[in-house]
C-alpha cells in the first residue's frame, strides 16, 4: 500500500482486497509519525475513520460509489469545508469555520473521497515557500532544512510524503506548479474558469485556479474530471463539457508539436534544473516530437504586471478581515501613536485587528494592492499592468499557432533552504517566474518530474497549453511519463 | 421671483428593486424580518463566497431605464467600490463606476397646483448595485447591524441640476415614484427605505450683473416628501443667509454634506465616511461583464405598460377629463387607473364614473384603509349603478345608499334596489302633492319670501329639501325644482 496512487487505491478498494478504514489508518499513522513536516494544520482522524467506514459500508452493501470512493484527499487551507477550521494559514482565520463547503469539496463529497485534513499553505496563498504560514513552515520530505515550495506547500509535500495519495491546492502565480517541482509530484493549474472557484478562500480573484497534486499523471486526469465542471455559484465558470481525462490520457496526441521559449531559459537559472529541461527535450524529440522555438516576448513584464494585478484584487479580497464581521479582533485598540486618539474607536479595532491578525507578506500586498488602486495611481499602475496582461494572453495566442504545447522549467531552482528568501521579498518573487504569465494569460500548465539535482532534490518540467485544452496537455504530457521513471521516485523519509 | 436668486438642484436617487433575490445570490428579500434572518454566505460575504447576477433584477434595471428614456450600454461591467463601513460586510460594494448600464434619459414632471413641476428632468445616468445593510444606533453608544437589506438590488438614478425649486424637486420626485410603481420595479416606500433621495443644491445668486454660485451642499437623510421640500427650502434660505454673511462662492468651499433633521427642521453638518475621499474603483474580477443585445433590450421594452404621463393624456383625450381629475385618477396608482379604466368603458359615462371614483370609492378604501383591489365591486357593476343614476332611475343621494348596500351585502344594485325600494319618484302628480304638504308644513318660509327677508334661494332650497323629505328621498330633483318653482310663483304673484 505504500506510496500507492489513487488509481491503484481504487483498484484494492474496488476488488475489496482493502478497506478504505484501513487505508485511512495507515496515512493517519505515517502523518503521526512525521508530524515534524508539519504539514497538517488540522487533521480530525475520526473525522476521516467516520467518512472511510460510511464508504466501506456502501461498498460492502454493493451500493453505487463514487469515481474516487475511499481514497484520501489531503485538502489545502483555503477550500472551505462545513464545519471544519479553514485558517488559510493566517492567525486572522483561526477560528473560522466556514457553515458550508467549497464546490470541489461538494463534488469530492459526491465522488466518496475521504476528506483528509487541511494542509499548510502560506498565508492566505502568499509565498513561494510556505514561510508565510501563521502555524510555522512545512518541511521538504526529499531535504527537510529545505523548503517546500509555495504557496501549497503543504499539500505538495502531503504527496510528496505520502501522507495521502492525492491533495488539492490552488495556484495564483504558480502555487501548485512550483511545489510541485520542488517536492517532486505532478502539479496541475487548469484553465481558468475549469474548475469552479466557489468557497476558494480568495487572493487574488482573477488568477485563482484549484488543481490537484499527484504521484502521476493518471491521477492528476482522475481528480481533474471529479472537479472540473461548470458551477451555478461562479459566474467565471466556465460553461463546457467535461472531457474524460482518464480515457483519453494513453492515447498518443495527434500532434506533438513542442514549443521551447528563449525567454524560458535566462539569467537566473540553475544549471542543474537547465540540464535537466534539455534533456527532457531531447526525450521528447526522441518520441517524435517537432520541436519549435517559440517566443514570449513579453513575459518579463509578467513578474511586474503580476505585482500589481494581485496585490490590486488581494487588498479589496482581504478588506473584509477587519473583526467587525470576520477575521481575529484585537483586545487592545487603545490609541498607541500620536494622532490615533482623533480615531474612531471602530476604526482603531480595525486597525489594530488588521495589526495583529495578518502577517507581514499579507501586509505588503494590502500595500502594494492598495497603492496601485489609489486615485492618481490606478492609470500609471493597475491599468497598466491590465494592459501587460492582454499582451502576454496575445503572446502565448500566437505562439501556441505554431505548436501544441511550450515546455520549460516550472521553477528556476530546485527548493531553497528555509530562511534563505524570507528576507528578501523579491529573490522569492522570482521563483515564479516562469509560471506566473499562464495565470496571467488564464492557460493551463501542469508540472511533472523530470529529474533530480546531485543533492537529489527533485526538478520539475513545466508544459503550457492553450485555453481548455487540458486534455492534450495531459496526454503530452503522459508521453515524457511513459518515457522516464522520475516519477516513481520518493523521498527516503526516516 | 422676489429673490435675487435662480435655486439648482439635482437629485440622487436609490430605488430597491422588488426581486425574489438578492442581486448577487439566491437569499430572499423580504422586508421587516428579525435582523440578520434574510442572510446567506453570499450576502454576509463569507470568505471563499462569489456574486453571481440575479438577471431578474437587471431586467427590471433595463425596464426602468427604457422608462426613463436612457441610452443603454451594449456593454457593461461592474466594480467594487471599497470603503470600510460596518454595514458593508466585504468593506467593499459592488455597483457601476465607468460604464453603468445606462446613461441619459429623461422624466417629464407634470405640473403642480403648488406652482412646481411641469418641467423635464433630465438624468446624468442610472446604475445597479447591491444595497448595504443598515445600522441602527442603540442605546450605551453601540451600533446594531441589520444585514438583512444586504445585497438587495439597488438603482441609483442620478438627475441633472434642473430643478429649480423645492416645489420642482418635490414633483420630480413624486412623478418618478408613480412611474416606478407603474413599471412594478419598485414598492417606492420612503418610511421603508425602498425609496431614498439625496439632493445636491446651491445657489446662482445674480449681483451686479454677475452670477454668482454658492457652495454646493448634499443634503441626505430625506425620509419622506415633505422633507425632500422642507429641508429645500430650508437649505435654500440657509446658503443665501450664509452668503450675506461669509460671501464663501463654489471656488471658495468643497461640496459638503449636511443631514436633514426631522425634528428641528433644519439642516446640520454630517461627519463625512472616515475613507470616503478615495474609492479605489477597480473591475470587479468575481462577475463577468454583461451584454445587452438589441432582442434583450426589445423584450424588456415589451413589458412596459402605459406611463403615467401617457395615461393622463389619454384620460384627458379619450374621456374628455380635465387635467385636474386625470392627474387625481392617476396619481393613485396604476390598479386605480385601471379600475377607472374599465368603469369608463363600461358605462360611457365617463365624468360622471370619474366623480364616482374620486368621491365615493376612494373615500370607502381610504376609510377602511384598503387598496382598490379589496373593493368590493366591480367595476362592470359600478358602471350599472352610474348608468341608473345617469338614466335618472335613481338620484345621487340615492345611488350612494344603493352603493353602500351593495358594498356591504354584495348584491348588484339591481338586487339592493328592488329590496330597499329605491326608485326615484318622477310622477309629476305624486311630486305635486308633497310639494303642497311641504308648503303647508312650513308657512314661515313663504312669510320669508314675500317679506323679502332672507334670501330666495336660501328659502327655495330649503323647500326643495322638506319636498325631498316627504317624498322618503325618492323624487326626482329636478321635477322639484320645477313643481316647486311653478307653485311658488302662484303664490307670490
Amino acid at each position: 500500500m505504500n506510496n500507492a496512487t489513487a488509481v491503484s487505491l481504487l483498484a484494492q478498494l474496488n476488488a475489496g482486497e482493502v478497506r478504505s478504514e484501513d487505508v485511512v489508518r495507515r496515512y493517519l499513522d505515517r502523518a503521526e509519525s512525521h508530524k515534524r513536516l508539519n504539514v497538517f494544520v488540522h487533521l480530525d482522524p475520526e473525522r476521516a475513520l467516520d467518512q472511510a467506514r460510511a464508504v466501506d459500508a456502501r461498498r460492502q452493501a454493493g451500493q453505487p460509489v463514487g469515481a474516487l470512493a475511499g481514497v484520501p484527499v489531503a485538502i489545502k487551507d483555503l477550500l472551505c469545508v462545513e464545519g471544519e477550521p479553514t485558517t488559510c494559514g493566517s492567525r486572522m482565520l483561526r477560528t473560522f469555520r466556514p457553515p458550508y463547503d467549497a464546490t470541489v469539496i461538494t463534488k469530492l463529497k459526491e465522488a466518496g473521497a475521504i476528506l483528509f485534513g487541511k494542509t499548510n499553505m502560506d498565508e492566505f496563498a502568499m509565498g513561494s515557500s510556505t514561510e508565510n504560514s501563521a502555524y510555522g513552515p512545512t518541511l521538504n520530505p526529499w531535504d527537510e532544512e529545505r523548503i517546500p515550495g509555495g504557496s501549497s506547500g503543504g499539500s505538495a509535500a502531503a504527496v510528496a510524503a505520502d501522507f495521502a495519495p492525492v491533495s488539492l491546492g490552488s495556484d495564483t502565480g504558480g502555487s501548485i506548479r512550483q511545489p510541485a517541482a520542488v517536492c517532486g509530484v505532478v502539479g496541475l493549474k487548469p484553465t481558468y474558469g475549469r474548475v469552479s472557484r466557489y468557497g476558494l478562500i480568495a487572493f487574488a480573484s482573477s488568477l485563482d485556479q484549484i488543481g490537484p497534486f499527484t504521484h502521476d499523471l493518471a491521477d492528476a486526469a482522475l481528480l481533474l474530471k471529479v472537479i472540473s465542471g461548470h458551477d451555478d455559484r461562479d459566474a467565471t465558470s466556465v460553461d463546457r463539457a467535461v472531457p474524460d481525462y482518464p480515457a483519453t490520457l494513453d492515447k498518443t496526441p495527434g500532434s506533438l508539436r513542442i514549443g521551447v521559449a528563449r525567454e524560458f531559459f535566462g539569467e537566473g537559472l540553475d544549471p542543474e534544473v537547465e540540464t535537466a529541461v534539455r534533456e527532457a527535450i531531447r526525450i521528447y524529440q526522441k518520441a517524435g516530437a517537432i520541436i519549435e522555438d517559440v517566443s514570449l516576448p513579453n513575459s518579463k513584464y509578467g513578474v511586474p504586471a503580476y505585482y500589481i494585478v494581485a496585490p490590486a484584487e488581494c487588498s479589496s479580497n482581504l478588506s473584509r478581515y477587519d473583526g467587525t464581521i470576520f477575521g481575529h479582533r484585537a483586545e487592545d485598540w487603545s490609541p498607541k501613536y500620536p494622532g490615533e486618539e482623533d480615531l474612531h474607536p471602530l476604526v482603531r479595532m480595525m486597525m489594530a485587528s488588521r495589526a495583529e491578525g495578518f502577517g507581514a507578506e499579507v501586509k505588503r500586498r494590502i500595500m502594494l494592492g492598495t497603492f496601485a488602486l489609489s486615485a492618481g495611481y490606478a492609470d500609471q499602475y493597475y491599468n497598466q499592468a491590465l494592459k501587460v496582461r492582454r499582451l502576454i494572453r496575445n503572446g502565448f495566442d500566437e505562439a501556441f499557432k505554431k505548436v501544441d504545447v511550450i515546455l520549460g522549467p516550472t521553477s528556476p531552482s530546485p527548493a531553497f533552504k528555509l530562511g534563505e528568501r524570507t528576507a528578501d521579498p523579491l529573490a522569492m518573487y522570482l521563483s515564479d517566474i516562469y509560471t506566473i504569465t499562464a495565470n496571467l494569460a488564464g492557460i493551463p500548465g501542469l508540472s511533472i518530474p523530470c529529474g533530480y539535482t546531485r543533492s537529489n532534490l527533485p526538478i520539475g518540467l513545466q508544459l503550457l497549453a492553450p485555453a481548455f485544452a487540458e486534455e492534450n496537455l495531459l496526454r503530452t504530457a503522459r508521453v515524457f511519463e511513459r518515457e522516464t521513471d522520475w516519477h516513481a521516485r520518493r523521498p527516503g523519509l526516516s | 421671483m422676489s429673490h435675487p436668486y435662480d435655486v439648482v438642484i439635482g437629485l440622487e436617487i436609490h430605488v430597491q428593486l422588488q426581486t425574489e433575490s438578492k442581486m448577487f445570490s439566491w437569499c430572499g428579500t423580504e422586508f421587516g424580518l428579525p435582523p440578520n434572518t434574510q442572510t446567506d454566505p453570499v450576502s454576509l460575504g463569507m470568505p471563499g463566497t462569489l456574486p453571481v447576477m440575479n438577471r431578474k433584477a437587471f431586467d427590471l434595471a433595463l425596464k426602468t431605464a427604457l422608462a426613463l428614456h436612457a441610452e443603454i450600454a451594449p456593454f457593461t461591467k461592474w466594480d467594487r467600490k471599497n470603503y470600510y463601513y460596518p454595514d458593508l460586510p466585504k468593506n467593499y460594494q459592488i455597483s457601476q463606476y465607468d460604464l453603468p448600464f445606462s446613461v441619459g434619459g429623461w422624466l417629464d414632471v407634470p405640473e403642480r397646483k403648488d406652482g412646481g413641476g411641469g418641467g423635464r428632468c433630465g438624468l446624468t445616468r442610472v446604475h445597479l448595485e447591491e444595497d448595504t445593510g443598515k445600522l441602527t444606533h442603540a442605546a450605551g453608544g453601540f451600533s446594531e447591524v441589520d444585514l438583512n437589506r444586504a445585497g438587495i438590488p439597488l438603482l441609483e438614478i442620478v438627475g441633472e441640476p434642473d430643478l429649480r425649486s423645492a416645489a420642482d424637486a418635490r414633483g420630480c420626485l413624486e412623478e418618478l415614484r408613480l412611474t416606478l410603481r407603474y413599471l412594478g420595479v419598485s414598492d417606492c416606500e420612503m418610511q421603508e427605505g425602498s425609496l431614498r433621495c439625496d439632493a445636491n443644491v446651491n445657489l446662482h445668486i445674480h449681483k451686479d450683473g454677475r452670477t454668482i454660485a454658492t457652495p454646493i451642499v448634499e443634503i441626505k437623510n430625506l425620509n419622506s416628501f415633505r422633507a425632500v421640500e422642507k429641508a429645500l427650502n430650508y437649505e435654500t434660505e440657509r446658503q443665501y443667509a450664509k452668503w450675506r454673511e461669509d460671501g464663501l462662492t463654489i471656488k471658495d468651499a468643497p461640496k459638503t454634506t449636511r443631514g436633514w433633521n426631522d425634528v428641528e427642521e433644519v439642516t446640520k453638518p454630517q461627519r463625512e465616511k472616515e475613507t470616503a475621499a478615495d474609492y479605489r474603483y477597480f473591475p470587479e474580477p468575481d462577475l463577468v461583464p454583461v451584454v445587452v443585445d438589441d432582442a434583450w433590450k426589445e423584450r424588456v421594452r415589451a413589458s412596459i405598460g402605459e406611463l403615467p404621463a401617457a395615461r393622463r393624456k389619454r384620460f384627458e383625450g379619450e374621456y374628455g377629463l380635465s387635467p385636474y381629475d386625470a392627474d387625481v385618477l392617476v396619481e393613485q396608482g396604476q390598479d386605480v387607473a385601471d379600475y377607472y379604466d374599465a368603469v369608463a368603458k363600461s358605462t360611457g359615462a365617463y365624468k360622471l364614473a370619474s366623480n364616482w371614483i374620486q368621491q365615493d370609492v376612494l373615500r370607502t378604501i381610504k376609510d377602511k384603509k384598503q387598496t382598490i383591489a379589496d373593493f368590493p365591486i366591480t367595476p362592470d357593476a359600478l358602471a350599472d349603478l352610474i348608468n341608473r343614476v345617469e338614466r335618472g332611475e335613481l338620484n345621487t343621494n340615492q345611488g350612494r345608499e344603493v352603493l353602500g348596500r351593495m358594498i356591504e351585502t354584495g348584491d348588484p344594485a339591481e338586487v339592493v334596489i328592488e329590496i330597499g325600494g329605491y326608485r326615484m319618484v318622477s310622477d309629476r302628480d305624486d311630486i305635486a302633492k308633497a310639494v303642497d304638504a311641504a308648503l303647508a308644513a312650513n308657512p314661515q318660509a313663504i312669510e320669508d319670501l314675500k317679506k323679502g327677508k332672507k334670501k330666495p334661494e336660501a328659502v327655495k332650497g330649503f323647500l326643495r329639501g322638506q319636498v325631498m323629505k316627504q317624498t322618503g328621498g325618492k323624487a326626482n330633483p329636478a321635477v322639484v325644482g320645477d313643481l316647486l318653482e311653478a307653485r311658488l310663483s302662484e303664490l307670490l304673484a
